[in-house]
């Protein structure tokens, strides 16, 4: 029994280091570092949103990039919380800066790189990541190979910026070494007793490939400033596929 | 060592100046004013004025009834004392050590310096060579003291060079103007008729106090080099700039890296003890073709971080090049600032837009992207959506309003809205289905409209009525109708922008 222990506690341990060596650090013990996700950070390593790596979403369509801009939006107000700014990078860019305010970002202080090559995109992104002043970078890609994703990955790493990977070409989507892949779609919102007019923002975030950690489904919803759950939806990660990258 | 200083006295140095920049001056009288108790004074005239009995000090109304065609022009305040300096500045290629002589000459310690031009006499004439020929017209002198070269570059009729010990036989003939007086102890001078030096030069001292005052004697005394007198030199700034021969042609990348480092790492130096950072710099090769190759960089905020400058250079030296070889390299700093140390804080704690690693991230960036590619936004005062926002390129820049959250606004906004095909059932509800790149879109529910006014002062066109609407799959869309509801069927519909 006491040998089974000992086994037990060896592969904890060694498990522990290896999260560490792939970059993902155990809860910090001060400060918060939730992100207002909720449900869905249990399903990361140590149940703790990963900062310091890359994370990267499907963007095909237009909707599906507004989606992804309300939710990163959502994500980057923790995160830019403390001080740093942030950084989106792009080719065409349509994000529209003053709809960040009501995911409660300033604005003014997001900095736009607008580019016109897409290697220019890679290298600024990649040399943003290194940058310790910074909270976050977003960056809008059509597609990402291996190589680059690990360079990114390896960027961030020593840096603990977070990355955020907006992929617009979905047919070449091989492995990569982020953290997570995020599939967000918006979903048809409620209102209360029939009133006329739209809902707030809700969004199915589907999360398909995390590095040591559970994929799933999750329902959210923007109110009040902070995700919350949708209700009759509770609990339940559907598991897709427990598809291990990186 | 033996003291010897050059007296330089511009006889009309503004209107010479005013001469050079308006050539068709020189054929005319003309004289400088200023306004004084409400009546123009003349500061100063030009020779063809004084030939005619006009002298400064004069009412310009007075000068004007002498000489009708006398054309008068308002003098630049301040004019005549960065005149003097740049002047000043000018003459550093003869002596090191120059001062101002307000309002009119300058002051030239050239000790140890004339033999450079073969001797006293002819220094003296090279320096008043060139001032003539560059149009203005002056008077010079040399000898031991500031005050006997002063005197004798105004008063002196005979030679312009006083050896040495000689000043009070050179000052004897001269009136007692020549010894920088008082006007008022040049009345009393001129009563008692003392009209020339040497008539009171050998008077007892305590008699000359009793009369004049100590201000006489003390000029005297300089004058007579019994006292000394010092002058306050003019200092010229040192340009920021560094120069690298080399032995040998460089041609390789490497090399122009030692470069770049070797010349920022003086250059550097030199700033952090100044306090001081770069905000722009080149970087120039002199090749042994003869052409000059050249780079430039700038900086967000002033810096003299050798690495950061370094990065920036680095990124420019694939297109630097050195062909059969570079022999001589230089860097220039042409704007520098002061750079604000920031107060060192014992918890690191993240600066937003003001950190230093951002500020150098965005550098790098700028000089690889070019800087018109990074922007930020600020809040524009205006409802129309393409102008509610204003791109800046500064990172320093706050917003002068707050951002608006009343009104919600879409995600994505396409930079021209697309016109779309919609069925619309009664005026001003929204559309009940639209078509959108060949996709058909039920819309399930809507907001609006929201109209929003063109601003006539900017541009004319027809309003528009927005509407926010989701189909059945939850997706947000924000369409417009131009203008008004046409009972015809002639709407346009358009969209513009994704909700998220």
């Amino acid at each position: 029994m006491s040998m089974l222990q000992t086994k037990k506690d060896i592969i904890n341990k060694l498990q522990k280091s290896i999260l560490l060596l792939q970059g993902l650090r155990p809860a910090a013990i001060n400060g918060d570092e939730s992100v207002g996700l909720g449900p869905v950070e249990s399903a990361f390593p140590n149940g703790i949103f990963p900062v310091g790596a890359i994370h990267e979403f499907l963007s095909v369509e237009p909707e599906q990039a507004a989606a992804n801009g309300g939710f990163i939006g959502g994500i980057l107000n923790p995160l830019m919380q403390r001080g740093g700014a942030c950084l989106w990078i792009s080719m065409s860019r349509k994000l529209f800066p003053p709809s960040l305010k009501s995911f409660g970002i300033e604005p003014d202080r997001i900095i736009f790189v607008d580019l016109k090559r897409e290697r220019d995109v890679l290298w600024v992104t990649e040399e943003a990541l290194k940058c310790q002043g910074l909270a976050a970078v977003v960056a809008e890609l059509k597609d990402i190979s291996f190589t680059q994703s690990r360079r990114l990955q390896l960027a961030v790493e020593h840096s603990r910026v977070t990355g955020f990977i907006l992929r617009s070409d979905p047919r070449k989507s091989g492995a990569t070494a982020c953290a997570a892949r995020w599939n967000i779609s918006t979903l048809p919102s409620e209102l209360q007793d029939g009133m006329p007019g739209i809902g707030l923002p809700r969004w199915k975030v589907e999360l398909l490939r995390v590095r040591n950690g559970n994929p799933g489904s999750w329902k959210m919803e923007w109110a009040a400033g902070r995700f919350s759950q949708i209700a009759e939806l509770t609990g339940i990660p559907v598991l897709t596929k427990s598809l291990k990258t990186g | 060592m033996q003291k010897r200083y050059v007296a330089i006295w511009f006889r009309h140095l503004l209107t010479d100046w005013l001469i050079l920049r308006r050539p068709e001056l020189r054929e005319i009288p003309f004289v400088l004013t200023v306004k004084d108790h409400n009546r123009l004074l003349i500061t100063a005239a030009n020779s063809r004025a004084e030939n005619q009995g006009i002298f400064p000090g004069m009412p310009a109304a007075d000068a004007k009834a002498l000489v009708p065609v006398l054309e008068l022009i308002d003098e630049i305040p301040g004019k005549r004392a960065r005149l003097l300096r740049s002047l000043g500045e000018w003459c550093i290629r003869y002596t090191p050590y120059i001062a101002v002589d307000a309002p009119d000459g300058l002051l030239l310690d050239i000790s140890g310096c004339a033999h450079l031009w073969g001797g006293e006499l002819p220094y003296l004439k090279e320096i008043v060579k060139r001032l003539r020929s560059k149009g203005y017209d002056v008077r010079a002198a040399m000898a031991d003291t500031v005050g006997t070269a002063w005197g004798i570059a105004r008063f002196g009729k005979v030679s312009p060079v006083i050896g040495n010990n000689a000043q009070a036989e050179a000052l004897m003939p001269l009136p007692p103007a020549a010894l920088r007086l008082d006007p008022s102890i040049l009345e009393r001078l001129r009563k008692l008729g003392l009209r020339t030096i040497s008539s009171f030069i050998s008077m007892p001292r305590p008699v000359l106090r009793r009369r004049f005052g100590q201000d006489l004697i003390r000029r005297l005394d300089q004058a007579l080099n019994n006292e000394e007198e010092y002058i306050q030199p003019i200092h010229i700034l040192d340009p920021y700039h560094e120069r690298l021969p080399c032995l040998e042609p460089i041609r390789t990348a490497v090399g122009i890296e030692i470069a770049v480092q070797k010349l920022l790492e003086i250059l550097c130096l030199r700033l952090q003890k100044e306090g001081k950072g770069i905000r722009t710099a080149i970087f120039k090769g002199y090749r042994l073709d003869g052409k000059v190759v050249q780079m430039g960089i700038g900086t967000n905020r002033a810096s003299h971080n050798t690495d950061h400058l370094f990065k920036l250079f680095a990124l420019k030296i694939a297109t630097f090049e050195p062909a059969l070889g570079i022999e001589l390299f230089t860097l220039d700093a042409p704007k520098v600032e002061d750079v604000q140390p920031g107060q060192e804080t014992l918890w690191a704690e993240d600066a937003g837009l003001e950190d230093i690693a951002l500020a150098e991230l965005l550098d790098r960036l700028a000089g690889k992207v070019g800087a018109d590619a990074i922007r930020r936004y600020l809040p524009a005062e205006h409802y129309w959506p393409e102008r509610s926002i204003r791109a800046t390129s500064s990172i320093r820049e706050r917003a002068p309003v707050k951002w608006r959250t009343d009104k919600s606004r879409p995600v994505q906004l396409l930079t021209k809205p697309e016109l779309i095909e919609v069925t619309a059932p009664i005026p001003d509800y929204p559309p009940m289905l639209f078509r959108y790149k060949g996709k058909v879109h039920q819309i399930k529910k809507a907001d609006g409209p929201e109209r929003i006014e063109r601003e006539w002062w900017l541009e004319k066109g027809q309003h528009r009525d927005y509407y926010q609407v989701e189909d059945e799959n939850g997706r947000r869309y924000w369409l417009f109708r131009s203008g008004h509801y046409n009972a015809e069927g002639a709407n346009e519909w358009f969209i513009h922008g994704f909700f998220a």
